[in-house]
C-alpha cells in the first residue's frame, strides 16, 4: 500500500477561552490517499475546519502528529518545509473575506508564483497567471486579469481563490465550504470544476463541508468522515453510508436532511433525538458524547467508556464506527423500548 | 373604490413594482409582481440572492429601506371581509397592522432580541405596544405558546437572550411572531445559518404550529428542499418577477420555466444514487440594467430572438400553474426526450 499524502496520528488541538481549555478536536486519525475524494462532514462546532487548517500546517496540533507523504510536518525545516507549504493549499469559505480588497487578481496570482520563484521574469508570471485564470474558467482572461475583487460576483471570487490555491501546483487542497457562499445554481458548476481539476492537475482534494447532499455529490466514489463534538464518528465509503449509515448520530441526521422533492420528503421517517441540547464542548458528557441525544443510548455502557472507530463485529463493509454498542455486534434497541 | 375578494384570500398583490434609488442608477428590485395567499397556505418565495425576494417581503410590512419607491401596484389585505390597501394605511393603521395581523419573523434570530432584556420584557413590550397591558393575560398566551414551540415555557420566559443557544431564540421568536394572534407570518430564511438538527426541529415545529394556530405563511428561502417540506405553493423569484407560480408538486414534478427546472438540476439529493446535475451558465443579472425581452434569456437554453426582445407575461397554462416563458413546450419537449 502506498503512503497516504497526508496522515494525522492522533491528533488533539486544545484552544484556550479566558480560564477555559476547549477541547477542538480529540484523538482524530485520518489517513487521505492520494487521489481520493475525501469529505470531512458535521455540523457547526464539529472540529471540521480546524481539521482543515491543521491538515495545511496552518495551526499546529496539541498532541499528535501529521505527516505530509510519511513526513512529520513538524520536523520539516527548510527546503522540506517550504515545499510543504507549496503542495498543501486551503481555498476558505468566504471569498468576499478571503481576497485582498487593494489587489487586482494579476497582483494576486503572480504574488506567490514571485515568492516561490515558480516562474522566470516577469512575463513568465503573467503568462502563469493567464494559464491559472484559463484553468478556472475565467475567460476570457483579458476580461478578469485587470479587476480587483469588488469588481466580480460571487462565483468569479470564488474562482480566483481557487486559482490562488493553483499557482503554486499543491498535490492537496483542503476545501472548506468553497460553495456555500455562492448562488445554488452556480454552486454545482463550481464543484465540477473542482473535480475536473483533480483529473487535470494530480491534485488531491479534501472537501470540508455541513452539506450531506453536497458531500454526497462530491465524494460519490471516496470517502465520508462524519464528525461530531471534535471527534470522527464514522468513516468509510460514501455510497455505503449514504445508504446505510451505522452510526447513530449519522442515521439521526440523514434522517433529518429535507429533500427538494416534496413527496419523497415529506414521507421520510424522521428519528427523535433524546434530547436537542447539543453540550457545549467545555463540559462534554463522559463516555460517547452524543449519548446524552442517542435514541439507542445504552445506559451504563454509552456513558462509561469513549468509543474509538472500528469496525463493527457484525458488519459486512469496512466502514468504520465509533459506538461501543456496534463494535460489540450488538443490534441497536431504541433507548427505553 | 369597492373592492371584492373571496373570502378565504388573505393577502393578494397586484402587479407590485418597486425600485430602490442608488448613485449608480434605480435597481429594479420587484417588477410586475402579483400573488394570492389563501387562509391557512404557506407558500414560499423560492429564488436566489439578490433575487427580490426579500424585497417583496418588506413591501408587505412597509418595512422598505428609505431609498426605495413603490413604483406601482397594490398589495389588498382582508380580514372579516374587509379589504385594505396595506401601502394606503396611515401610520397609526399600519402600526396596528404590523403584528396584529401581519408577523415578520426576520433572518438571523440571534440578533432579533436586545440582550439587556429578559424574554418576558420583550412578550410584554411588544404586547404593550399594541394595547395590551394585562400583564398576567400576556404572560398566559406566552407560555402556552413556548410550550408550542416545544421549550420549557417557565425557563425561557425568566432568561436572558444569551442564555439560550441559537435554535431556542429561533423558535422564541416564532413564538413572539405569533403572540398577537396575527393571520399571515412572513419567515425570512426560518432555517437558514441554523444547524442540520436544529433545521429539522424548526420545520417540526413551524408544522405544529400552523395545524393549532391557523395562519397563513409566507416564507422566503434559497433553500429547495426547504419549500419542498413545507409550502402547499411556490413560486420562483428571479431578477425581481415571479417567474413561476404553482402547488408545491407543479413546481417540482412538472416545472414550465427553465429557470426553475434549472435550478432544481442543480441541488444534489441524499434519496437519488447518484445525481446528473448541472449549474445554469451565467450569473444573474445586474437589476440596475437588466437584459432586455426575457430576463433569463442570457442564461436560457431555450432562448430565441422572441425571448430577447419581448418579456414573457405571467400566464396559466393548465389549471393554476403559471409560468413566464415564451417557450414552455421546449422545456417540456426536451424532458420527455430525455425520459
Amino acid at each position: 500500500m502506498s503512503t497516504p499524502i497526508i496522515e494525522l496520528k492522533q491528533v488533539y488541538r486544545h484552544f484556550k477561552s479566558g480560564r477555559e481549555i476547549v477541547p477542538v478536536l480529540q484523538d482524530i486519525n485520518i489517513a487521505v490517499k492520494r487521489l481520493e475524494f475525501l469529505c470531512l462532514v458535521g455540523e457547526s462546532g464539529c472540529g471540521k475546519t480546524t481539521t482543515g487548517k491543521i491538515i495545511c500546517g496552518l495551526l499546529p496540533t496539541s498532541q499528535g502528529v501529521v505527516e505530509f507523504e510519511g513526513a512529520d510536518i513538524a520536523s520539516l525545516r527548510g527546503d522540506g518545509y517550504r515545499r510543504f507549504r507549496r503542495s498543501v493549499q486551503i481555498i476558505h469559505q468566504d471569498p468576499y473575506a478571503s481576497l485582498n480588497p487593494t489587489q487586482t487578481v494579476a497582483d494576486m496570482l503572480s504574488y506567490p508564483l514571485l515568492r516561490h520563484k515558480l516562474a522566470p521574469q516577469r512575463r513568465g508570471v503573467m503568462q502563469r497567471v493567464r494559464e491559472l485564470l484559463d484553468l478556472v474558467d475565467l475567460t476570457p482572461v483579458e476580461d478578469f486579469i485587470e479587476k480587483y475583487p469588488h469588481q466580480l460576483s460571487g462565483g468569479q471570487r470564488q474562482r480566483v481563490s481557487i486559482a490562488r490555491a493553483l499557482t503554486t501546483q499543491p498535490s492537496v487542497i483542503v476545501a472548506d465550504e468553497s460553495v456555500s457562499m455562492v448562488d445554488v445554481s452556480i454552486r454545482i458548476g463550481l464543484l465540477q470544476m473542482m473535480m475536473d481539476l483533480r483529473d487535470r492537475l494530480d491534485v488531491t482534494i479534501v472537501f470540508i463541508t455541513h452539506d450531506l447532499a453536497l458531500a454526497k455529490y462530491f465524494a460519490w466514489d471516496g470517502r465520508i468522515g462524519v464528525m461530531y463534538l471534535g471527534r470522527l464518528v464514522e468513516i468509510g465509503r460514501t455510497q455505503e453510508i449514504i445508504r446505510d449509515p451505522q452510526h447513530p448520530y449519522t442515521k439521526v441526521l440523514l434522517s433529518a436532511i429535507p429533500e427538494p422533492d416534496p413527496e419523497k420528503t415529506r414521507s421520510k421517517q424522521h428519528i427523535q433525538l433524546r434530547s436537542e441540547d447539543i453540550p457545549r464542548l467545555t463540559e462534554l458528557p463522559p463516555g460517547c458524547s452524543f449519548h446524552p441525544r442517542c435514541p439507542w443510548y445504552v445506559q451504563d455502557v454509552c456513558d462509561q467508556e469513549v468509543p474509538e472507530l472500528s469496525i463493527p463485529l457484525q458488519s459486512g463493509s469496512d466502514v468504520e464506527v465509533a459506538c461501543i454498542p456496534l463494535e460489540r455486534g450488538s443490534e441497536l434497541a431504541l433507548h427505553g423500548s | 373604490m369597492s373592492l371584492i375578494l373571496p373570502p378565504d384570500i388573505v393577502l393578494k398583490v397586484d402587479d407590485l413594482s418597486i425600485v430602490y434609488r442608488t448613485d449608480r442608477g434605480d435597481v429594479k428590485a420587484t417588477a410586475n409582481v402579483s400573488f394570492e395567499l389563501r387562509n391557512g397556505q404557506a407558500l414560499a418565495l423560492i429564488g436566489e440572492s439578490g433575487s427580490g425576494k426579500t424585497t417583496i417581503s418588506l413591501a408587505l410590512i412597509r418595512k422598505l429601506p428609505k431609498n426605495a419607491l413603490v413604483t406601482g401596484g397594490r398589495i389588498l389585505y382582508q380580514r372579516n371581509e374587509k379589504i385594505k390597501d396595506v401601502l394606503e394605511l396611515s401610520d397609526r393603521q399600519l402600526r396596528e397592522f404590523r403584528w396584529n395581523e401581519c408577523a415578520m419573523v426576520f433572518q438571523g434570530a440571534q440578533n432579533a432580541f436586545n440582550p439587556v432584556l429578559k424574554i418576558h420584557r420583550q412578550f410584554e413590550d411588544t404586547a404593550q405596544s399594541h394595547g395590551w397591558t394585562d400583564k398576567t393575560a400576556v404572560r398566559k398566551r406566552a407560555l402556552s405558546l413556548l410550550e408550542l414551540v416545544r421549550l420549557d415555557p417557565e425557563r425561557v420566559y425568566d432568561a436572558y437572550p444569551h442564555e439560550l443557544s441559537g435554535g431556542m431564540k429561533q423558535r422564541t421568536l416564532l413564538a413572539l411572531g405569533v403572540l398577537l394572534n396575527p393571520q399571515i407570518v412572513i419567515l425570512d430564511e426560518p432555517t437558514t445559518a441554523l444547524d442540520i438538527l436544529t433545521q429539522r426541529a424548526i420545520i417540526d415545529v413551524l408544522n405544529d404550529m400552523q395545524r393549532q394556530l391557523d395562519f397563513s405563511i409566507i416564507f422566503i428561502s434559497h433553500d429547495l428542499s426547504l419549500a419542498a417540506e413545507m409550502a402547499d405553493h411556490v413560486a420562483t423569484v428571479y431578477a425581481g418577477e415571479i417567474v413561476e407560480l404553482g402547488a408545491v408538486n407543479d413546481i417540482f414534478y412538472q416545472s414550465l420555466h427553465p429557470y426553475t427546472h434549472g435550478l432544481l438540476t442543480s441541488v444534489p439529493t441524499l434519496e437519488h444514487a447518484q445525481d446528473l446535475l448541472q449549474s445554469i451558465p451565467g450569473s444573474p443579472p445586474n437589476l440596475i440594467a437588466p437584459p432586455a425581452g426575457c430576463k433569463f434569456h442570457p442564461r436560457c437554453a431555450f432562448a430565441d430572438d422572441t425571448c430577447s426582445k419581448d418579456s414573457p407575461p405571467l400566464t396559466d397554462d393548465v389549471g393554476g400553474h403559471l409560468a413566464a416563458c415564451w417557450h414552455t413546450d421546449r422545456l417540456l419537449a426536451s424532458r420527455k426526450a430525455r425520459v
